[in-house]
């Protein structure tokens, strides 16, 4: 069927969740780091619309985009599926696959990239959005379920990456004793072998992230 | 079991006019509920408790919200006729691809040239004549986005098109000159019930912009 390789860039959240997904598949492939502060003319050539990592190339053909990239994963690779059947289950997954990326991960980097009354509102916004995923698993051991399926992927970044961007910007969000669903989401999320043997080192995720911090706050000074 | 179908939305959603266009082209008769938005009704609230946004889809009781999210899932219900994606994985991220850009670069843009002023109005209008070059480009010569039939990303994207007339009547801008290959597609799918049926009247939408402009001047 061809080749597999991912282009990544650590430690981004989005293409860990695209490793995980195929090594929970089973599925061999080659990982290409690229430098985010210059782009390799290939990364250019396979999303030229975005110019963004992760890029998976399924026999030469690029695929951007990470909930698109995983629902093509699966639906190509049909062992160990990440969504259910049942359309109105897959409906379900897709809404939650959704909030998770757009309203609390984008609030929480927010959160994470700003100061002042800006950065208030996202601390606002995303404990708002934590307390939903909360709501949400209450009683389950995984979104999907028995096992990890689509939304546990998309929210992955919850229990390794969330205490980095807490600590870098000096700002604490997670609270075991107001989101316990979630706390004990993450406490299995992390045996999940796929998961804890595929996860960027600490100390690269905060160099990276304070550096990133670094850059926001300095340029913020000079406006 | 006697199918219960019911959509909760307004009448100049964007998002709406979506699902209303995928059922219709699935030829499935459904109850519409016109949300005031100002006013939003318990049943919106209990059906979308986490964005309290139109659309809603209630279908035999359960609620399902998102606009794309909604049509794929009319797509896997009503699977014995009109398929919206491909049976291709490669084609069918594809279309998600570009119908994820519509809403993720076609849609603010949109509502820039609506509900911006000045300098940030003409980079809206740029950003939206982009945007629609962009997506030209990826329908070269073919009769709709997926090929010879209509589908995911034509639903998506058709539901813009009224306001391509009201920008011309306006005389802001106007579609046909920048993307003629588009205007064509849009032509083609305006002539189907679904698209024709569901899409309010331009006269409305271009009402709707006088006002929304006229209270931002004031």
């Amino acid at each position: 069927m061809g080749e597999v390789k991912v282009v990544g860039a650590i430690p981004s959240p989005y293409c860990y969740r695209i490793e995980w997904a195929l090594k929970h598949k089973g599925i061999t492939y080659e990982y290409v780091e690229e430098d985010l502060r210059n782009k390799s003319p290939l990364l250019l050539e396979y999303n030229p619309v975005y110019k963004k990592v992760p890029v998976l190339l399924h026999g030469g053909n690029p695929v951007t985009e990470s909930l698109v990239i995983l629902e093509y994963i699966d639906e190509t690779w049909k062992e160990k599926p990440i969504l259910p059947e049942d359309p109105y289950e897959r409906a379900m997954a897709r809404f939650w696959a959704k909030f998770a990326d757009e309203k609390c991960l984008f609030s929480i980097i927010t959160a994470f990239l700003s100061q002042g009354k800006e950065q208030e509102q996202a601390i606002e916004s995303s404990l708002e959005a934590l307390k939903t995923l909360d709501a949400e698993l209450e009683g389950k051991k995984f979104f999907g379920g028995e096992t990890i399926g689509l939304v546990d992927i998309v929210a992955g970044w919850i229990p390794h990456w969330l205490p980095a961007y807490e600590e870098v910007a000096g700002i604490k969000l997670f609270d075991a004793h107001r989101f316990p669903s979630l706390d004990e989401w993450a406490k299995n999320f992390n045996e999940v072998l796929v998961i804890k043997e595929n996860l960027p080192p600490r100390d690269k995720m905060m160099t990276v992230y304070h550096g990133m911090r670094k850059n926001m706050v300095s340029s913020a000074a000079s406006k | 079991m006697v199918e219960s179908i019911h959509i909760l939305s307004t009448w100049k959603s964007l998002f709406g006019h979506r699902v209303q266009i995928a059922l219709a082209e699935k030829g499935v008769e459904f109850e519409y509920t016109k949300e005031d938005l100002s006013n939003k009704s318990p049943l919106l609230l209990q059906s979308n408790p986490v964005h309290k946004k139109i659309p809603v889809l209630i279908h035999n009781g359960r609620p399902i919200c998102e606009s794309l999210i909604i049509v794929e899932y009319i797509d896997e219900v009503w699977t014995d006729r009109s398929p919206f994606l491909p049976k291709d994985p490669y084609q069918r991220a594809n279309a998600r691809f570009w119908a994820d850009y519509v809403d993720k670069k076609v849609y603010p843009s949109w509502v820039g040239i609506l509900r911006s002023t000045g300098e940030a109005r003409e980079a809206a209008r740029k950003e939206f004549i982009e945007c629609l070059k962009l997506l030209e480009g990826e329908l070269k010569d073919k009769p709709f986005f997926g090929g010879d039939t209509f589908g995911f990303l034509d639903i998506a994207l058709i539901t813009f098109s009224g306001w391509f007339y009201v920008y011309k009547i306006d005389g802001y801008f106007n579609v046909e000159e920048e993307c003629p290959t588009l205007m064509r597609w849009v032509r083609r799918c305006r002539e189907r019930e679904s698209v024709s049926k569901m899409l309010p009247e331009t006269s409305k939408l271009y009402d709707f912009m006088v006002s929304t402009r006229k209270k931002l001047e004031t």
